[in-house]
């Protein structure tokens, strides 16, 4: 079934000029988030055919709204110790998208300027756009998956333009959605979704019920406008590690306001009841991390908790979902655990949540890890369903150590998804040293062999970054922990040293 | 994050009022896995706290299975206490779901909630009780 696309990639010319009319594809990608224009162009670079459809007008999926605040957390550096458009650039960049050919590089670097490290939203979606266009992506605009069933060894998907038959789906459709946690009186308060101007809350008394993230961005856009601002969840808000806090600390402004300052509270408590009535919301809660009771008015309510991924009709499909039925729960492949056919990439990668080790979670949810997600997802898609295999590097025994060593200091997919994505070369008879390019561990740990090795970046519970080593031989998995060190510089002979040593019957 | 409703069945948290209950759904990861998927793996990683709340995984140590584990049940808590990797491989026997705690959060956890504490003692206790009775 595999077509070589050459740069083309099917579909196209049916009605006016909208790609992919409904029909059969081999794949099918649902939207045009940064997940699902990755996604394509992986593919694509593959020579999977494939059709892409949205929902949306045009390319960029929630930056076309969100962040409220208008600017996002995750920073790009214009000048790092690495030229724009290598690949070692990327761990200075978190913003751009993935690209082979240096014009589609970096693209977030030529829209941004220097008042911020931190792209805006505009800014953002112009980057995305570029990418879209320059590379370019065909996109069905305009097309919204409705429902979706099996017929004849075939996901069949229904859409607003007709029927989509593919083999496998990679549903592309974010983590973006308004969710409500069950609290008695919660539908009645508008979400962080209906935010739009600090002025609506000028000199207003503010209940924002979250306190992640989204929370603490309402709360940081607010502080100039309202005149209190309290964020209450049961939840204890935890900075002490940054790598695993629970806001990240763009948006903390307001969290220092409340215990260095007044005006601002930021509450642990479990809200049991919130009435809106003519002068506002009413209130009613009770302490967690310590005793109390809180009743209190307050002009408006903000409910920041949370988003949902859209999976519609999947759950009848089979498709199981953790997080109170937010988040698909998917394998190290990101399929879903309980559908063969039904895949998924950008935000809602996520649902794999790979070891944990040190309770370390993946950047899974931001562009910086998912953008990998869907390279490997890609490649994995075309041998498993496709058999198309990439050319793979082979190397010299001497070759090797070197290799491992550079990969763990610099390259990005590493450094963006600690212990959660690896480097692995394979040792083959036949083959001799072959690069298998990069892997989720989760698998690599669990897929028994062949005789391998993998590197990964890890971080322990206290923050502290230091290289891994996995290896399998005879048929059992040896996994080491090398020493950090200051600077992260882990070409050093001691490092060498330990990796010669786990390679001793590969590199001697 | 996970529905304080799914932490209200089990034993381990009896003892919680609702606002604990609900703080605990916070801090709490829900994870699902496929039949015969590693949860825990022997030697290797571990550092979380599982609590199995649907399906039944198995206890295996080089490859033989020692035990079975049901809804309720709980393992991972050794090799977070001791900071020593785990013994045993946690296999899932079907499709199984948890709730997950991070080594980082564990000791809050258990100092937050000392009756959550008690009843993880208790259930080591009989854990080491029918291993006497069982060697004799
Ligand atoms: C408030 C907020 C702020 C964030 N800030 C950042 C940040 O600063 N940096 C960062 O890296 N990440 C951030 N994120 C995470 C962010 O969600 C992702 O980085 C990114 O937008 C996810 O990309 P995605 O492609 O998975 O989903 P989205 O961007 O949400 O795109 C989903 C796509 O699926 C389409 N779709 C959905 N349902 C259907 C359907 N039924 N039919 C057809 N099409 C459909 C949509 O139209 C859209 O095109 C933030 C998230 C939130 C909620």
């Amino acid at each position: 079934m595999a077509r070589v696309a050459g740069g083309d990639d099917g579909g196209g010319g049916a009605d006016g000029d909208r790609p992919f009319p409904p029909g059969e594809y081999p794949i099918l990608v649902v939207g045009s988030g940064p997940g699902g224009l990755q996604t394509s162009y992986c593919l694509r670079r593959l020579g999977v055919e494939h059709a892409v459809i949205s929902r949306d007008d045009r390319p960029g999926g929630m930056f076309r709204w969100y962040p409220v605040f208008q600017r996002l957390l995750s920073w790009t550096q214009l000048d790092a110790p690495f030229e724009r458009g290598s690949r070692e650039f990327e761990w200075y960049d978190h913003n751009s998208l993935l690209g082979d050919e240096r014009e589609h590089q970096a693209l977030i670097c030529d829209v941004l300027d220097r008042s911020h490290v931190v792209p805006t939203r505009q800014q953002m979606e112009d980057g995305l756009a570029a990418f879209a266009e320059r590379t370019p992506l065909r996109v069905r605009y305009g097309c919204s998956w409705e429902s979706t069933r099996r017929e004849n060894g075939r996901l069949v998907l229904t859409t607003s333009d007709g029927e989509y038959r593919c083999r496998a789906a990679v549903f592309a459709l974010g983590v973006t959605e308004p969710w409500r946690s069950p609290i008695p009186g919660i539908d009645q308060v508008p979400h962080y979704a209906d935010c739009r101007h600090g002025e609506d809350y000028a000199g207003k008394s503010v209940f924002i019920i979250g306190k992640r993230n989204s929370a603490f961005e309402l709360a940081d856009g607010l502080l100039p406008w309202a005149s209190r601002i309290v964020l209450a969840s049961p939840r204890p808000v935890e900075t002490s590690n940054f790598a695993q806090a629970s806001v990240r600390a763009r948006y903390l402004q307001p969290y220092e306001v409340s215990v260095l300052g007044g005006g601002t509270y930021a509450v642990d408590a479990a809200i049991e009841r919130i009435e809106r009535d003519a002068d506002g919301f009413r209130i009613s809660a009770s302490g967690t991390t310590r005793p109390g009771r809180i009743e209190m008015r307050a002009d408006a309510a903000i409910a920041a908790t949370g988003f949902t991924t859209p999976l519609r009709d999947q759950p009848q499909l089979g498709v199981a979902a953790v997080a109170q039925g937010r988040i698909p729960a998917l394998t190290p492949f990101w399929r879903s655990v309980s559908a063969e056919d039904i895949y998924f990439a950008g935000n809602a990668t996520q649902g794999a949540a790979g070891l944990r080790k040190h309770g370390v979670g993946s950047s899974s949810p931001a562009v910086h890890g998912f953008r990998y997600n869907a390279r490997v997802l890609a490649e994995h898609l075309a041998r498993d369903l496709f058999g198309i295999e990439r050319e793979r590097r082979r190397f010299e025994p001497a070759q090797l150590v070197p290799f491992l060593l550079h990969e763990l200091a610099h390259a990005p997919e590493l450094w963006a998804q600690k212990g959660y994505l690896a480097r692995a070369v394979r040792f083959e008879p036949a083959q001799g040293i072959v690069d298998a390019g990069v892997v989720p561990l989760a698998h690599f740990v669990d897929a028994g062999g062949p005789e391998a090795i993998a590197v990964a970046v890890e971080m322990d519970t206290r923050g502290q970054i230091y290289p891994a080593a996995y290896r399998w031989r005879g048929g059992r998995l040896r996994g080491v922990e090398l020493a950090g060190e200051l600077l992260h510089r882990f070409q050093d002979a001691e490092h060498a040293r330990v990796l010669t040593e786990l390679l001793d019957d590969v590199v001697r | 994050m996970i529905d304080p409703d799914s932490l209200a069945r089990l034993a381990l948290f009896a003892d919680l009022s609702r606002a604990e209950l609900e703080a605990a759904g916070q801090l709490f990861d829900e994870q699902m896995y496929e039949t015969g998927e590693r949860i825990l793996r022997q030697g290797l990683t571990g550092n979380a706290f599982y609590v199995l709340l649907d399906g039944c995984v198995a206890i295996k140590i080089d490859g033989t299975e020692r035990a079975r584990l049901f809804p309720g049940d709980f393992f991972g808590e050794v090799s977070i206490l001791t900071g020593e990797p785990p013994t045993a491989d946690v296999v899932a026997m079907n499709a199984i779901r948890c709730a997950v705690l991070g080594e980082p959060d564990v000791e809050g956890f258990l100092i937050r909630n000392p009756r959550v504490m008690l009843r993880m003692l208790q259930a080591e206790a009989r854990r080491v009780r029918s291993a006497n009775l069982w060697h004799g």
